[in-house]
């Protein structure tokens, strides 16, 4: 799989306020990669540059080895969904869909299968002739969905199109559009907020922050292995701890010495750790180094969220197992339960 | 509820005064003889056939000819300005229509005394071409002068209906369009008209509506003998006296006009399938 699209070096700038500060981004064919940050981190900037909305301040973007940053849209082998869908108001749910076809002359029976078959594939058989505007807005979402893909793109662009559903349909359109882009085989580059949805939808997730990439990687190692306190703490619940990195294998924090997994920090050098809750297991307080008071648990529907208060901090803990308010207890881990960062801005 | 229905009563009462009683009225003139009291109506459509006469009808086709040529006009000139200004930010708008609007609050008659002190044979225009040495060119008193004083009257009510549609259309259509292909002139065809129809067709109905029924404009600009209809109209009631005949005219006058608005609103709402 080779990279269809390459942000190289990518600056935005309006007026004084630099929203986007050097983005350096490769895209693969064929891949479900996710943009998530933060509201005004640059997700929406980014992803009108690539589809030629927006020209940007310095730097290129690659399409296939070629650089379209001065190409306009109409010219990009891309298509996007919207935020609000922006569907044309003025035509029916088929003509919607055919828009782009009728605009390269496309033969009227071929535009006929094209349109009806994405209209299937979409979950939207039949409503061809439907007035768009009396439309639910999960429908509208496949039309807008359909309208892009029926025009074969090679890259399909989202910005927040599940943003203005609710909750159950969200969900639904979560998977039918993984589905979906399986089925078609081009690549998706999505925009959220929603950590969830980065998390369950995407092969690739980028985390941005005020216009800076933070970290590039699967949903796995974004959510186990965070490569700074920003990710750490943007995406799920974590515990966020200075320490020293002693030696390879060898971390200190809170007055002891931890094994863990990470190497290759300089002696030690100051680092920030991250042990998500649900990896401390509480224990008898003769049975481990780390040891607090209770402080409060609540129930959360399927575990139950306990803070133990230490010596030096508060610990967030997620169990099954119910410990009362104002018992002493200890918290073990294994090495692989923490995760060594370098602190911000060292890299 | 109840209490806020009592209160439109006396809109009620003043609409039935000052609308239905006139037209009704109107309507009556039309289709009586002249000269019989309330009591002794004498029901005809003498008044409608004395409008076959040729010169009557000369000047309802010249009436037409020159409502369609200003309506014309205007939308050539106001649609551009309307689809300018629209492109411009949130502030400079209001700016730009508080520009078009303020003209139609000075009184009519007195922006048109000075389109006669431009236009008349020793009026500015000719002055500044007489520095040049260019011979007077008479332009008071023409067709040409009477479309200009209606064009200037009438063109802000076509930019403001217009620009208002312009403005209201969610600019993440335009995007749309041209992500899926459309160069920018397919995009304005396709898209930009197309939403911005229902401001066109309020522009068109409501320039031709009072290019067709003026009867100052004409006066000033065009002259004594420059006769349109709502000239006819005026010196029927006004000069001649013959409430009755002036009375048909305004009720033909009234028709053609619903039949004109019938057809643009038509227009408007048929599906408007790809060309
Ligand atoms: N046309 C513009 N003029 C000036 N500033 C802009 C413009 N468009 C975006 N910005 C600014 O750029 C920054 C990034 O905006 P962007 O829309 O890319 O954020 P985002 O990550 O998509 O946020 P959200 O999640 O809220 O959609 C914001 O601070 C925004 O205010
Ligand atoms: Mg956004």
């Amino acid at each position: 799989m080779g990279d269809l699209i390459e942000l190289k070096n990518l600056t935005k700038n309006y007026d004084d306020l630099q929203v986007l500060k050097g983005i350096n981004l490769n895209i693969k064919e064929n891949e479900f990669l996710t943009l998530l940050g933060p509201s005004g981190c640059g997700k929406t900037t980014t992803l009108r540059i690539i589809a030629g909305f927006e020209e940007p301040s310095s730097g290129e973007v690659l399409f296939d080895g070629m650089d379209i940053s001065r190409i306009p849209p109409y010219k990009r082998e891309v298509n996007t969904v919207f935020q609000k869908y922006a569907l044309f108001p003025h035509m029916n749910v088929f003509d919607n869909v055919a828009f782009g076809l009728n605009i390269k002359k496309v033969d009227k029976s071929v535009i006929e299968t094209k349109v009806n078959r994405m209209l299937n594939l979409v979950g939207l058989k039949g409503f061809g002739p439907r007035d768009v505007s009396n439309l639910s807005g999960g429908q509208q979402q496949r039309v807008a969905i359909a309208r892009a893909l029926v025009n074969e793109p090679k890259v399909l662009l989202l910005d927040e199109p599940l943003g203005a559903l609710d909750a159950k349909l969200r969900k639904e359109m979560q998977t039918e559009l993984k589905k979906i882009q399986k089925e078609v085989g081009i690549t998706f580059v999505f925009v959220t907020h929603d950590q969830e949805e980065a998390l369950t939808m995407s092969d690739t997730v980028v985390v941005m922050n005020e216009g800076t990439i933070q970290m590039i990687g699967s949903p796995i190692d974004v959510y186990n292995e965070p490569e700074n306190r920003f990710v750490a703490q943007f995406i799920g619940e974590s515990n966020i701890i200075e320490g020293t990195m002693k030696k390879d294998l060898l971390v200190s924090f809170d007055d002891f010495d931890f094994e863990c997994l990470d190497k290759g920090f300089p002696e030690n050098e100051p680092v920030d750790i991250v042990i998500r809750p649900e990896d401390l297991d509480i224990v008898e307080p003769e049975a481990a180094n780390l040891t607090g008071l209770v402080k409060s648990v609540v129930f959360m529907g399927v575990h139950y969220e306990i803070i133990v208060e230490s010596k030096y901090r508060d610990y967030k803990i997620h169990t099954t197992d119910f410990s009362p308010v104002g018992k002493q207890v200890g918290l073990t881990l294994t090495p692989d339960d923490i995760h060594v960062m370098w602190k911000m801005g060292v890299y | 509820m109840k209490h806020f229905r009592k209160l439109s009563v006396p809109y009620f009462i003043w609409c039935i005064i000052f609308i239905l009683i006139p037209l009704v009225l109107i309507i009556l003139y039309a289709f009586t003889n002249g000269g019989n009291d309330v009591k002794t109506l004498n029901f005809t459509l003498d008044n409608f056939a004395r409008i076959f006469d040729e010169t009557y009808i000369k000047v309802f086709a010249k009436s037409l000819l020159l409502g369609v040529l200003t309506t014309a006009i205007c939308f050539v000139m106001g649609y551009p300005l309307a689809y300018i200004i629209s492109k411009q930010d949130d502030s400079i708008q209001d700016m730009l229509i508080m520009a078009v609007t303020i003209p139609t609050w000075i009184n009519m008659v007195i922006r048109t005394y000075a389109w006669i002190n431009l236009l008349s044979d020793n009026g500015i225009i000719n002055g500044l071409l007489g520095l040049l040495g260019i011979d007077p060119v008479t332009m008071m008193y023409t067709n040409f002068s009477v479309v200009l004083g209606l064009v200037c009257n009438l063109v802000p009510f076509m930019i403001i209906p217009i620009h208002t549609s312009l403005r209201k259309m969610d600019p993440s259509l335009t995007e749309a369009a041209m992500d899926l292909g459309a160069d920018p002139v397919q995009t304005f065809i396709r898209v930009i008209f197309k939403l911005s129809m229902p401001g066109v067709i309020n522009g068109i109905i409501m320039v031709f509506l009072m290019a067709i029924s003026s009867f100052v404009i004409p006066r000033l600009l065009g002259g004594g003998q420059f006769v349109l209809i709502g000239n006819l109209i005026e010196q029927q009631f006004v000069s001649v006296g013959d409430w009755n005949f002036g009375s048909a005219i305004s009720t033909i006058l009234a028709v053609l006009i619903l039949i004109a608005m019938r057809l643009m609103k038509k227009m408007d709402a048929s599906p408007m399938d790809e060309a």
